[in-house]
């Protein structure tokens, strides 16, 4: 019977939460990494034991976890405890939470600066990862989304990180600006049809796309409006706070911007708005159906000086057409006196059948839908404050 | 036997129970105490110090002898009693309180 295990992380520790395709009763592990900010946790698509974990802390930095057996141990690439330090000629191994910028002339474009809150310009200073995404084809694979924004690629398991420097060489980096959580590279969308061809989002810059597996990048921004901006509808500036899309259809995306939920029917060349009925378009996650390519789910928040739910109510909506139609899902949910908020990298599918929808709170609950979102139930009540959610289905 | 304290969370990363021990060939400064505490737990690497500036992390703090050093220069000589042993060399976490 098949097997769903979902990672959770929060504020203060990682959770593993593990349960049968039933999804009734389930496991609490943890917490794992205890005491640290734990942005982001993992699973390789192709090897669910293959774990990867952002550990990090205002103290003592970043750190990078990697499990090889599930979540049962951890260690960090190329520095496991009690083994050698250096290589046999000497060499120091790999450091696996070095993260640093690439400011060589060979990248053509050496980039120093970002436009800071006030305007004026600001060095690009590393702070942490909040995303890593493991390749769909090699468990070795995996990027990672930082703040400041940038991304990074591992070939070797994590052990060691370069910068895919065409991304803050494009011309634009100086027009980036830090969002309110900071200046993040935290959505990795990587088309399965076409692994060169990869998606991410930044707040507040927006969306950009490669097509040559990360060397050159382009803004995928038209049709995005964002009245904060002196030019609302400027190539970069705007606050992406989620893409998604369903596998079999890369070429068809999903947004949840600061404000407004978006599609593109053409990879990102264009974007038009979706929100239709919804009762505020403001929020943060935003996933669509494992099975139904036009099945949408995003969670309305009241406003961007309110990070709650409208009216105390914690409603997920659904779209079954693609956006615009769309409809409160409840059963389950509180609904009365409810002043949560559900951080952007904290929902999540699983493909079972019957698709499970995942998402955790602020207030340290994960809820679980098995059913689509019909109805959901609460895995978990009192966990730390959730930041990441993400789902692993394996025999 | 130069004795070295670390914060709780640094203690968990390197598997450590209690307070540190290295041995430093040449003269004890800052910078050689911490290049050996880092040759023994890798893992440890960035965690106080930069990567690459070798500065140490802006909410971290250097002890010994109940002397605030987190402002010396790295390569000011440590104090006779850390050398011997006698006292510890401290990594504090600052702003302990709630």
């Amino acid at each position: 019977m098949s097997q769903v295990r979902v990672l959770v992380g929060t504020k203060k520790g990682a959770f593993i939460l593990t349960s049968d395709g039933q999804r009734k009763k389930w496991n609490v592990d943890g917490p794992h990494f205890a005491g640290w900010e734990i942005y982001h946790i993992k699973g390789s698509p192709i090897d669910p034991k293959r774990i990867y974990v952002s550990q990090s802390s205002g103290w003592f930095g970043q750190i990078i976890q990697r499990s090889d057996d599930g979540g049962k141990t951890w260690h960090q690439p190329g520095t496991p405890a009690g083994s050698p330090t250096t290589t046999a000629d000497g060499t120091p191994l790999a450091e696996s939470n070095k993260f640093v910028y690439d400011t060589s002339d060979k990248t053509g474009k050496p980039l120093t600066t970002h436009q800071w809150y006030d305007g004026t310009q600001h060095p690009w200073e590393f702070k942490r990862i909040w995303h890593l995404e493991p390749s769909l084809t090699d468990p070795d694979l995996v990027y990672a989304g930082a703040e400041d924004a940038a991304m990074f690629v591992s070939k070797d398991g994590g052990k060691n990180w370069k910068e895919l420097a065409g991304l803050r060489g494009h011309n634009s980096g100086k027009q980036w600006m830090p969002g309110a959580g900071g200046m993040g590279l935290h959505t990795i969308l990587i088309d399965p049809k076409n692994p060169n061809r990869m998606f991410v989002a930044i707040s507040a810059a927006g969306a950009f796309r490669t097509e040559d597996a990360g060397k050159t990048w382009k803004p995928i921004n038209r049709g995005l409006k964002s009245q904060f901006m002196p030019d609302p509808e400027a190539e970069v500036g705007h606050c992406v706070h989620r893409i998604a899309f369903h596998p079999s259809k890369p070429d068809v995306l999903y947004m949840q911007k600061h404000w407004d939920i978006m599609r593109s029917d053409n990879s990102g060349d264009s974007w038009h708005k979706i929100s239709g009925n919804l009762p505020t378009d403001f929020g943060f996650p935003i996933e669509v159906h494992a099975h139904n390519p036009k099945t949408v789910y995003v969670v309305p928040i009241k406003s961007d000086s309110e990070h709650f739910p409208l009216e105390g109510k914690l409603r997920v909506y659904r779209s079954k057409t693609g956006g615009n139609e769309w409809e409160a899902l409840t059963k389950g949910l509180p609904q009365k006196d409810c002043y949560v908020n559900i951080l952007r990298d904290a929902s999540s599918i699983d493909t079972l059948d019957d698709c499970g929808i995942y998402f955790g709170t602020t207030g340290g609950q994960v809820y679980v839908s098995a059913n689509s979102g019909d109805s959901w139930e609460t895995i978990v009540h009192d966990l730390p404050a959730v930041l990441s959610v993400e789902t692993q289905v394996f025999k | 036997m130069i004795r070295v304290v670390l914060p709780a969370h640094l203690r968990t990363l390197a598997a450590i129970q209690d307070e540190v021990t290295l041995q430093v060939k040449g003269k004890l400064t800052i910078k050689t105490l911490l290049d050996e505490l880092e040759g023994k737990y890798p893992m440890l690497r960035g965690t106080i110090r930069e990567h690459i500036t070798f500065k140490r992390r802006p909410f971290l703090r250097y002890f010994a002898c109940q002397e605030d050093l987190s402002h010396e220069s790295p390569d000011t000589p440590l104090p006779e009693a850390v050398v011997s042993g006698k006292e510890p060399f401290l990594v504090v976490g600052s702003v302990a309180g709630g």
